[in-house]
């Protein structure tokens, strides 16, 4: 992997000279990637980072137009995707993009949870995931709200009014998010700069890490291929073989996202009226649905309990458990527990499907 | 209670690290936590002649900050009641086929008096009172509120 060429060969030992860089060639010349029926499930992650990148880049595009003010912000959108040459375009790849990395990291989430990737060594890996998940839907909650539209106002109500419940700091935790009693334009910056900067550096110190495990532990192996003779194991170098298909799929992402971006571009809505009521069909963004549908099906009061208090402790603890994976989870590789582990998998994925579709067609 | 040079000189830094900590968290925590806006104590307001507000209908009215349903009815009684749905902040409507008040977000329903009937709300909405005067509807905080 040296370079041939007279001036690239002098780069090469400048730099080395200063940073020692001939082990971290040495180590990606070696870095390879284990190839059997499931390796498919391993471009996932980079599919979701890919789709990061280009939330980064569109976002900072926004961000020389957009006004984070409650009598301009849905005006400077309307500005973006009207006035601005190509404004559209950015506005929609962002929404689309910020839609698609959700649906990836969950499938990325899950494809990690039925191959078992989760176990030892990598539980630090899977609780740097779970928190990375958590915060791409902190950037969609956030988000949502920017155009300041009715359909953000509302959810953005109940989704701080939900905080509130957390017995003993929900009250002081909904004021400080919402910059007073109500969603106001106070909420607006704060979600403006928990979206644009509190997030995004969070995010980048859990995503260095993250990717630091994984170069630092390798793939995961599924325990058919891990249980293999050493010779009838089939590997991809990771460079450049690898890093082309990875290549390869962030491309038919690209195209998926263009395509819906031009075709289906997304739309603005009406601007948020605090006056006004709430209108019918009202429901927030698809991966919250399954939350907002349970809710809806919890009465007001379960024995003693306040139902929305119930089921807030409820999904805190069903949250709880599954960044705490690895630590529970049955180890048994073969047997009983095996299954046991696949069936809680296949329930989660029913629970979130079901419900999700469940809230769009009641 | 016997500690040596070394665990002594620990405590001193330990501690001074932490209260340089709590010094410079306190007021970033206060800076965050809103100030208590200077709100204007409304009393009541006035929403509009009586004689214009047809039976069996129901609006959105500002009561400063806050959100109040007027509705007059089928047999022309006003109520007035705080908008905010007791479930999770949404703003409630009146349905005129149904005679309920009805919140969107999460399918509560309420009958006219405020009372939570079918649904998640798990409390009914606050009662104002509602005066005519001289054809002129006038809307007043309830005494718990004020």
């Amino acid at each position: 992997m040296v370079p041939k060429t007279p001036i690239g060969r002098r780069l090469f030992s400048w730099m080395d000279e200063r940073f020692q860089i001939v082990p971290f060639v040495e180590f990606m010349k070696h870095k390879s990637v284990p190839s059997h029926r499931g390796t498919i499930l391993y471009y996932t992650g980079g599919v979701a980072l890919f789709l990061f990148l280009v939330q980064v880049l569109t976002g900072i595009l926004l961000v020389f137009y957009y006004r984070a003010d409650e009598n301009a912000a849905f005006e400077s959108i309307r500005y973006i995707m009207t006035k601005v040459e190509f404004g559209w375009l950015v506005r929609s790849i962002h929404s689309w993009s910020a839609n698609l990395m959700v649906f990836f990291v969950l499938v990325h989430m899950f494809s990690n949870y039925f191959t078992r990737a989760y176990q030892k060594p990598r539980e630090l890996t899977w609780l740097t995931g779970f928190v990375l998940l958590t915060l791409t839907m902190g950037f969609g909650f956030t988000g949502y709200l920017l155009p300041w539209n009715e359909l953000a106002f509302f959810a953005t109500k109940v989704g701080t009014d939900i905080m509130g419940v957390v017995p003993v700091v929900g009250d002081l935790a909904k004021m400080v998010l919402r910059g007073g009693e109500d969603v106001t334009g106070a909420t607006l910056s704060r979600f403006f700069a928990i979206h644009i900067a509190i997030l995004p550096a969070l995010f980048g110190i859990l995503l260095g890490l993250h990717l630091l495990f994984v170069q630092l532990q390798g793939m995961h192996e599924p325990e058919a291929v891990a249980g293999l003779n050493p010779e009838k194991k089939k590997l991809i170098a990771f460079f450049p073989n690898f890093l082309l298909r990875d290549t390869l799929v962030w491309l038919l992402v690209f195209n998926v996202l263009l395509f819906l971006a031009v075709f289906f571009p997304w739309e603005l809505g009406e601007k948020a009226d605090p006056f006004a009521s709430a209108p019918a069909g009202i429901r927030p963004e698809w991966y919250f649905l399954f939350m907002f549908q349970t809710l809806k099906l919890i009465p007001a009061h379960v024995i003693f309990i306040e139902g929305e208090l119930l089921g807030i402790t409820l999904f805190g603890l069903a949250g709880l458990v599954w960044a705490l994976l690895p630590f529970w989870a049955i180890k048994d590789g073969t047997g009983k527990g095996r299954h046991v582990m696949t069936l809680i998998g296949v329930l989660a994925v029913v629970f979130f499907v079901g419900m999700t579709l469940f809230g769009y067609l009641a | 209670m016997g500690l040596n040079r070394r665990q002594f000189v620990n405590v001193l830094l330990g501690g001074g690290i932490l209260g340089a900590l709590g010094s410079l968290l306190y007021p970033v925590f206060s800076y965050l936590r809103p100030p208590k806006g200077s709100e204007a104590n409304v009393q009541s307001v006035k929403a509009g002649l009586a004689s214009e507000f047809p039976n069996n209908s129901g609006q959105i009215v500002k009561f400063g900050r806050k959100p109040v349903i007027l509705i007059r009815s089928e047999t022309g009684e006003f109520h007035a009641l705080s908008a905010t749905c007791t479930h999770l902040e949404c703003i409630v409507q009146y349905r005129p086929e149904l005679k309920q008040i009805w919140c969107a977000c999460h399918n509560g329903l309420y009958d006219i008096t405020g009372r939570n009937i079918s649904g998640p709300p798990p409390r009914p909405l606050t009662e104002y009172s509602v005066d005519i005067v001289s054809d002129e509807i006038h809307i007043t905080k309830p005494a718990e509120l004020s």
